[in-house]
């Protein structure tokens, strides 16, 4: 990898320990992913935040490195373990909690937009088509890559925070403009958010690096959501185009029998004890939807609902909030179903949810079993 | 032969033939692997050249390659056959050389060798008497 003099200086430790180590974080992904050279990015957006998923390694590592760390373009971050606001309401430990918070302080004084969201795209202004970015969280990079003309790669969570503190990024695969060479084409009629999500899965498994997808149609912003929270739970796959592609693409065709194929591993129960709304977080349109969907209906069992914290300040102020506790919805910023200590297997068998990526992660991290329906269905289903 | 992280040591190569999953089956305070399905089952990286074809498992092992480096537990540098992610950023986090080498060269590097490793030299590996 070609470097620039003042990039071979801060690898050298003249910058000081803490860009020694970006950089270095920066050259080894670079070398592992065979790029030229680094490249500026404008936004980085940062996983790595849940106590969970860190644990004591990650935690001591961002407190020690945040007292003389600084980021250095404008940087994101994902969800963390719980709802500042509700903390003491959930019978999480002590010692989870203060772990989580030295998280939460690590990130701040290094200078990170407390965002604790997972969907970036929905709550923060856009660039410019083709701007390079550098984002962490697998939905997010999807969404960037295929919707929002943006640029990043499937980060890691260090090469992220590496792009934050340094502005740059190895030029490697998805910023480059390789077509892809795998054509997946949609065969499943009358398509809902579930459909969208399992596609989204299985386009992750048969894909590497990114996919062409046909038979689509035009698509809304939330199916293209559904989508990405699937597509990035399942493989490495980060970016699909629409399309069938140039001739030589192979040809996977996504019908019912594939799809079944996912239902079946994803859907371990015929019930949920709870039910839960949003991973990737809702967006505002998806609160608004929601709201309608309960007028005069309120749930017969526990529903969480996850959402940015910002989401939820605006769905107050509209009244939306009102109506879904009035509906028996408990609404939860910072976190979300993927990966949240509040959903334990000691409380709860099995979950409803909607969600692709969230149904995979209550599973095999929270070890509870899940119950898959789409948003119609459980409004069906689960309200009176 | 790719340098992924550089550095210079010397040093006796602990070698496996499976790849090791750092989140989970290595302990943190000894760097002792506690995967009794591993072919290094009970044995410790700490300051060996650690020589293995690949990291495995969640990205996040990258954090315990860290910790192992803070609890002076870690291996002197590592040499794999494959780059993976987790062990690359766990090398850049914690600043242990590791670099990747063929196939040939994985298989003539021998378990119990004395070697030198200096990623600036002509020749990365070589061997000590």
């Amino acid at each position: 990898m070609e470097l620039t003099k003042e990039e071979e200086s801060a690898l050298k430790g003249e910058q000081g320990e803490i860009m020694q180590m970006a950089y270095r974080i920066l050259v080894a992904t670079g070398e592992s992913t065979d790029a030229e050279k680094l490249v500026p990015i404008e936004w980085a957006h940062l996983s790595g935040v849940n106590y969970n998923t860190i644990g004591d390694a990650g935690e001591e590592f961002l407190s020690s490195i945040s007292k003389s760390a600084r980021v250095k373009v404008k940087t994101t971050l994902n969800p963390m373990g719980f709802d500042i606001d509700n903390v003491s309401n959930y019978n999480l430990d002590e010692d989870f909690i203060s772990k989580q918070l030295s998280i939460k302080n690590s990130y701040e004084s290094i200078d990170v937009t407390p965002s604790f969201s997972c969907i970036p795209y929905e709550i923060f202004n856009i660039p410019k088509k083709g701007t390079q970015v550098a984002f962490a969280e697998s939905n997010a990079a999807i969404y960037a890559n295929s919707y929002d003309n943006l640029k990043t790669n499937k980060e890691s969570a260090f090469s992220a925070l590496a792009s934050a503190l340094t502005g740059k990024s190895p030029y490697s695969s998805l910023r480059k403009e390789d077509e892809p060479n795998i054509t997946i084409r949609m065969k499943v009629d009358n398509p809902n958010e579930l459909t969208y999500g399992m596609l989204g899965f299985f386009a992750g498994k048969v894909g590497d690096i990114s996919v062409n997808v046909s038979g689509l149609g035009e698509m809304d912003r939330r199916q293209c959501k559904a989508m990405c929270g699937g597509m990035g739970t399942s493989g490495t796959c980060a970016k699909f185009v629409f399309g069938e592609g140039n001739s030589d693409c192979e040809k996977i065709d996504f019908d019912e029998k594939e799809m079944q194929k996912i239902h079946d591993e994803l859907n371990t129960a015929e019930k949920g004890d709870i039910i839960t709304l949003g991973s990737p977080q809702l967006g505002l349109d998806e609160i608004s939807d929601l709201v309608d969907k309960l007028k005069g209906r309120s749930f017969k069992k526990r529903c969480m609902v996850f959402t940015p914290r910002i989401v939820k300040e605006q769905a107050k102020k509209i009244g939306y909030t009102n109506e879904l506790e009035r509906a028996g919805c408990e609404i939860l910023s910072d976190c979300c179903t993927c990966l949240t200590p509040l959903i334990n297997k000691d409380d709860v068998d099995a979950v409803t949810t909607n969600s692709i990526k969230g149904a995979f992660y209550l599973k095999n991290s929270n070890g509870v079993d899940v119950n898959l329906k789409s948003l119609s269905q459980i409004i069906e289903d689960e309200t009176q | 032969m790719k340098v992924l992280v550089q550095g210079k040591v010397r040093g006796i190569v602990l070698k496996s033939e499976m790849p090791i999953n750092f989140l989970g089956t290595v302990d943190k305070k000894t760097g002792m692997i506690s995967d009794k399905n591993h072919d290094l089952f009970k044995k410790s990286i700490r300051n060996s050249i650690l020589v293995f074809p690949s990291g495995v498992g969640s990205s996040v092992g990258a954090y315990t390659i860290y910790s192992i480096k803070s609890n002076n537990s870690a291996p002197l540098a590592m040499i794999c056959k494959k780059s993976d992610l987790t062990v690359a950023t766990g090398c850049a986090l914690a600043n242990i050389p590791l670099v990747i080498v063929s196939s040939e060269e994985f298989t003539s590097i021998q378990n119990g060798q004395n070697i030198s490793l200096d990623t600036k030299d002509q020749n990365i590996i070589s061997c000590i008497n």
